[in-house]
């Protein structure tokens, strides 16, 4: 039965309070540190099989012996690992009484960018009497979700619950010793999310819309795993136009995505962590590892909008393996203040007819650093196989940086690569221009701003894209002048 | 008949001090055009500029009077939304946002501000089709980003264009004829005289008197040091085209 997002809504709407509960555990906190001890401990407390608890160790004894990468353009001081707790029950946040006590300046973001009252009040942690509290429209969502077939939980769910999916599929993608920080991650992650879209399933909502709120608590060290099995088609959503904080600094990610042979996965995120004050003080420092693995003939779509962190490194990439399969990156990374991003995608086409496509939009303003990194690699064996890559950089004011690093690597004689980029700026010349044409700076910031990212915005669902591109705006205020 | 823009004793100077004005006074009524000429670096586009409220610019002494208001009190988007209109000396390239979508904002923000809904597309389609034909402008140019990659008689062309389509009360030309061959010289000046009207006016700002024998003056004033050093009838284009600026300059300094 196809089920859309509005007919639920609606059902949502008229629901009452009903599996929602608010728990009241005690901040569960274990010593700061990192040592195999804690990596039982963690184990432990949610209740993993034994081989699960080996796969962590592992990757943590091959994390010991890393080194942090230094490859990135960025610049920042590096985390001690032995100074952070890896380990901290779910919080249950401070309930307030009314949208009254919430900061004002949050308050303001939240109206910009058009998210409704009750969402607001959630997001912010104000008690709300129905509805939207995550654990019944969780449930009611998952309820209908599972008539056809899938399966959509945490991670920690999954692991009880579908263990034989989670140990077939888990690290195939990205191996526990992929990266330093994928190995950290994998060795202490905390939770995330798992969905698994049966055969020939075409999964009728966006999945995940419903749990933006949910998302706000989930910790540092995430792990999100989908399965797209054959032919079968799903569109995810990660993140939060919302401005999301969090007292952990250093968050490291990983995202797995498996399409099956036919199988079609479209990725959206918008990752809108706290970037730090205008003088670069505090702010997220986002490690984060996706990619995906297609297989004949299926398809994975990466869109992103990186609005947030003071630190984000991010390489959404593709590996074609089966033959005729495509990988699309789409992208949008705003760097403001003093921002940092190095973020890109990897294309590996190992089979034939395998094709790829980057649009990579950077826009960077104040003090801030944006850098472009992709790697196009079409395999011997990846015959008659194409990428198309448009890097374009978008400079407003004249403090700021942007940098590209394409790497290309062609080995068979049939495949190609094409490169395009280009770098544009907004000053006060254009600005005033738009003035003498009654048009105010805002106006023009967003005017500019989102015809430079339109092609990008267009990947993500309609909802998303409105909000999107308000959060552009909202990024880039005060940039100039 | 009340003036359209009347600037009394207008000094102006950069952040750094440098003075640029050094008293302007000029009067524009409804319906007329005046010609504003002078060596480079007289303070033409200065003019221009801080009329159109540009900040690089202080303004130490004086007042700008616009159709009974004090221009200098509003902002630049204001200005232009109370119909000053500046045709770019230099006009700039606005990436990533195309001709038609930022002339039609534009529009909409301009009715916003006197309180109008957004045009109809019928109506603004109409417009541009009206209005691009006046400065033949190449069709391929309208859904191009703003000024991106136009040759330097497009760009003029897409002034005239612009000015075309919002009806500006009064219209600033800064050296729209710079650049542009005869044939374009004429497009443009066939925009400007074809847009002229009782209500509406015109400075037109150039070094050429070439210009002003498309587009006829009502008064030539000469721009020199920052100050408007003569004032006369559209022959005295001519005496400077043939005398240039050197004797005026003399008139001045021997004052
Ligand atoms: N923003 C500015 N910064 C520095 N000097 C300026 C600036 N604007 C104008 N000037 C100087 O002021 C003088 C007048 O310039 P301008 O108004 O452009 O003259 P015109 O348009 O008559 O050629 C010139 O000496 C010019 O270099
Ligand atoms: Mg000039």
């Amino acid at each position: 039965m196809a089920y859309t997002e509005k007919e639920l809504a609606k059902e949502l709407e008229n629901k009452k309070y009903e599996y929602g509960f608010v728990t009241d555990v005690e901040s569960d906190v274990i010593k700061k540190g990192l040592n195999e001890e804690i990596v039982r401990i963690i184990s432990e407390k949610k209740n993993e099989p034994e081989w699960l608890l080996e796969w962590r160790l592992s990757a943590f004894r091959k994390w010991e012996k890393m080194e942090e990468p230094d490859w990135a353009h960025l610049k920042y001081k590096k985390p001690n690992f032995q100074d952070l707790h890896y380990y901290a029950a779910p919080k249950t946040k401070k309930k307030l009484d009314s949208l009254d006590e919430v900061d004002p300046e949050i308050l303001k973001t939240f109206e910009r960018l058009g998210i409704p009252l009750e969402e607001q009040k959630a997001l912010s942690g104000v008690a709300v009497d129905f509805v939207m509290d995550s654990v019944s429209v969780k449930t009611t969502f998952s309820a209908k979700l599972l008539e056809l077939g899938i399966i959509f939980c945490s991670f920690s769910e999954a692991v009880q619950n579908h263990p034989d999916l989670i140990k077939k599929y888990l690290g195939k993608v990205v191996p526990p010793t992929d990266n330093f920080y994928a190995a950290l991650n994998s060795a202490v992650f905390s939770d995330g999310s798992f969905c698994y879209i049966p055969k020939g399933v075409k999964c009728p909502m966006e999945l995940s819309t419903y749990f933006r709120i949910n998302e706000a608590n989930t910790g540092q060290f995430e792990r999100t795993l989908v399965i797209a099995d054959e032919d079968s088609y799903v569109s995810y959503l990660e993140g939060c136009t919302a401005p999301q904080r969090d007292e952990n600094q250093l968050h490291a990610a990983v995202v797995e995505l498996i399409a099956l042979d036919g199988a079609s996965i479209k990725y959206s995120t918008v990752q809108n962590w706290y970037p730090g004050d205008e003088n670069g003080i505090g702010g997220i420092f986002n490690f984060v590892t996706k990619r995906g693995l297609c297989e004949k003939g299926s398809k994975i779509s990466w869109t992103q909008v990186e609005t947030g962190s003071a630190v984000t490194w991010k390489y959404p990439s593709c590996i074609l393996k089966g033959d005729n399969s495509e990988g699309e990156f789409y992208s949008v990374a705003v760097t403001n203040n003093y921002q940092q991003a190095d973020t890109g995608t990897k294309m590996i086409h190992l089979g034939k007819n395998t094709k790829s496509v980057i649009i990579s939009k950077g826009i960077s303003a104040g003090n801030s650093s944006n850098s472009y990194r992709g790697l196009v690699q079409m395999n011997p064996g990846a015959s008659n196989s194409r990428n198309f890559s448009q890097c374009d950089s978008l400079l407003i004011g004249d403090q700021c940086g942007a940098h590209t690093f394409p790497y290309i690597e062609v080995q068979n004689k049939s495949s190609r690569a094409e490169h395009e980029a280009t770098t544009s700026k907004i000053g006060e010349d254009q600005l005033f221009y738009c003035n003498q044409r009654g048009i105010d700076t805002e106006k023009a910031i967003s005017l500019i701003v989102n015809g430079y990212a339109k092609e990008v915005l267009n990947k993500l669902p309609m909802e998303f894209a409105i909000e999107a591109q308000k959060l552009l705006e909202i990024s880039l205020e005060g940039s100039v002048g | 008949m009340d003036s359209i823009i009347k600037i009394k004793n207008l000094h102006a100077e950069l952040s750094d001090g440098t003075k640029i004005l050094n008293g302007v006074n000029l009067e524009v009524k409804p319906g007329e055009i005046h010609a504003i000429m002078g060596p480079n670096g007289s303070g033409k586009s200065t003019l221009a500029s801080v009329l159109a409220g540009r900040e690089d610019y202080i303004v130490t002494e004086g007042e700008v009077e616009y159709n009974g208001m004090d221009l200098l009190d509003l902002s630049p988007e204001d200005r232009a939304r109370e119909g000053v209109f500046l045709a770019f000396q230099y006009p700039v390239e606005i990436p990533g946002v195309s001709n038609i979508n930022f002339l039609k904002t534009s529009i909409n923000e301009i009715r916003a501000y006197k309180g109008e809904g957004p045009i109809s597309a019928k109506e603004f389609l109409g417009m541009v089709s009206e209005k691009s034909k006046l400065v033949e402008l190449d069709n391929k140019l309208k859904n191009r980003s703003v000024n991106e990659g136009f040759s330097g008689g497009e760009k003029k062309r897409n002034e005239i264009f612009q000015m075309a389509m919002l009806e500006p009360k009064l219209a600033i030309l800064d050296e729209t004829d710079s650049g542009l061959d005869i044939d374009a010289l004429r497009i443009v000046a066939h925009g400007v005289n074809t847009l002229k009207s009782s209500e509406n006016a015109s400075i037109v700002i150039t070094h050429y008197q070439r210009l002003l024998d498309y587009i006829v003056p009502d008064i030539v004033h000469v721009l020199w040091n920052g100050r408007i050093i003569k004032s006369g009838p559209k022959e005295l284009a001519l005496e400077l085209e043939d005398k240039g600026y050197d004797w005026l300059k003399k008139e001045v300094i021997t004052e």
